[in-house]
């Protein structure tokens, strides 16, 4: 009886199709994960959700220029706009084979379309192109799933978050799913969900991308921080997202 | 320090969580303004003239987060006529390395005695907001506001 | 590159009392930080901020290093007549920084 199951388990696992789109086990279950918002005060929220209290719209709206500017624009190409375009990343880019973010995917369209140079990372220039560009999908859930293609990305990116490491031995998940809602000093942890970035920091008192604060964590627990843009950090950026999947984007955020 | 709300929480996990508190705390140590240098301050500019609890109301969170950009909001009861309104209105810290933090200069062409702002406040304290009418009278008002520590700064 | 944003209603009863807000980007660099070597930055900070309606100058402000990065002010105007409200900011070492917006009043 116990050799039947095994088989039946053996078939089921061959049957089933490899591009099966299942969600990944994470340690904080669906039902429970909530935004970077909800450990905010109100005042702090409601200066997020108006749209000129909140100062991320200064990049936003810098981005909007920016977008329209130069013979061969953004614009030129897209011309309906990018809504819902950011909710679906990072994501596998074909031509370079790569798992590429926001801020790749608009450097790859500078190279490859608009005769341009890539932009540095966390330039004033990059961060409000892709302010401009993540603001349109405000509001929309957040839909990045793992396919075989991206695989191996999810991995490494769940690998970096789950390791310690540092002078304080602390991996990203001690803090951000097994104590999120409990207090450090006067702060509440958070789930450490990345549907807010770009965001406005109030610590930065500047407007910053998602990597900028993933640096930030690493040297939080002394740890030698990766380069803005480097791939380590697109791919725990790639873990990131599949993890806030269903959270709704807040890009410009506004953050402690 | 640090209130525990779990058992979960391992003595050992606390241990390093706090580390990660004590050892990010890299703010600057500014020597900052005492309420003796607020109220020398306030004397600075408005000698010793009567100023008067009363009509400035002071609107800020209980809980201001970290610090970095507080929303204040002053409003003055006043008619705001040619007659009758707000010349100045003038924001005291006892606790920010400067005890003014700003002035507003209105006149009777803004109608209504309200402004809203953000500002910077190095810790918890009540801010003091005097207000100076076109008579010359003084009005004051105040709100204190708890600034909450972060648990890591970067800096 | 500073921008600056500005909400002025774009009609207004005459007499009525209008919102005005205004938010410029900028550092406000109190001069109470230091670096990462220890050394203190020096303060960058807009010293004053103006708004005029046709112009008269009707609300102005002296910020001071306790006013919060990439400032905001919003502030209250009586609608007399239709033109335009110019928001001027000045730093300490005198650059300024302008935008204006136009009113219907009627």
């Amino acid at each position: 009886m116990r050799l039947l199951a095994a088989c039946f388990l053996f078939v089921g696992a061959a049957c089933s199709p490899q591009t099966t789109q299942r969600e990944p086990d994470f340690p904080i279950e669906a039902s429970l994960r909530v935004s970077g918002s909800s450990f905010l005060t109100p005042e702090t929220v409601a200066q997020q959700n108006d749209d000129f209290e909140n100062p991320g719209y200064l990049w936003v709206e810098r981005g909007a220029d920016l977008f329209e500017q130069g013979e061969t624009s953004c614009e030129g190409c897209h011309k309906n706009g990018l809504e819902g375009v950011a909710t679906h990343y990072p994501a596998f880019d074909t031509g370079t084979q790569t798992l590429v973010n926001l801020e790749g995917r608009i450097n790859l369209c500078r190279t490859r379309h608009q005769g341009l140079t890539a932009l540095p990372y966390e330039s004033d220039q990059l961060l409000s192109l892709t302010a401009f560009v993540a603001e349109q999908s405000r509001g929309l859930p957040i839909s990045v799933e793992v396919t075989p293609q991206t695989q191996s990305a999810f991995e490494s990116g769940g690998a970096y978050f789950m390791t310690r490491r540092g002078q304080l031995n602390l991996a990203c998940t001690q803090c951000h799913d097994d104590n999120w809602g409990k207090q450090l000093r006067g702060d509440t942890i958070s789930q450490g969900h990345s549907n807010g970035f770009p965001a406005y920091r109030f610590e930065w008192e500047d407007f910053g991308s998602l990597h900028r604060r993933l640096h930030d964590c690493d040297t939080g627990v002394r740890a030698e921080p990766m380069e803005l843009g480097s791939q380590t950090y697109i791919d725990l950026e790639f873990y990131l997202a599949v993890r806030a999947s269903g959270l709704e984007l807040e890009s410009p955020g506004i953050r402690r | 320090m640090m209130k525990t709300q779990s058992p979960l929480l391992s003595r050992r996990t606390m241990l390093r969580l706090g580390a990660v508190s004590v050892s990010m705390l890299m703010i600057p140590r500014i020597a900052a303004a005492t309420e003796d240098e607020m109220n020398e301050a306030i004397n600075a500019m408005f000698g010793d003239r009567v100023i008067t609890e009363g009509r400035v109301n002071v609107d800020l969170p209980p809980i201001a987060e970290n610090g970095f950009s507080v929303p204040i909001d002053i409003f003055i009861d006043s008619p705001m006529t040619e007659d009758d309104y707000v010349k100045q209105i003038v924001v005291f810290s006892p606790r920010n390395p400067l005890p003014v933090l700003a002035q507003y200069h209105l006149t009777p062409m803004s109608g209504r005695a309200d402004v809203s702002a953000r500002i910077r406040l190095g810790g918890t304290q009540s801010i003091r907001v005097i207000a100076e009418m076109n008579d010359g009278t003084l009005w004051s008002g105040a709100k204190q506001t708890l600034v909450t520590l972060a648990a890591c700064v970067i800096d | 590159m500073t921008t600056i944003r500005l909400s002025v209603p774009e009609t207004a009863d005459r007499g009525e009392i209008i919102e005005l807000r205004a938010m410029i980007q900028h550092e406000m660099e109190s001069g109470f930080r230091f670096g990462s070597r220890g050394e203190m930055i020096p303060q960058d900070i807009i010293t004053k901020f103006e708004c005029f309606y046709n112009g008269t100058l009707v609300f102005s402000s002296d910020f001071h290093p306790g006013v919060a990065a990439n400032p905001i002010l919003k502030f209250y105007a009586r609608a007399n007549e239709s033109g335009s409200f110019e928001f001027v900011w000045t730093d300490q070492n005198g650059q300024s920084w302008s935008d204006s917006a136009q009113i219907e009043v009627s």
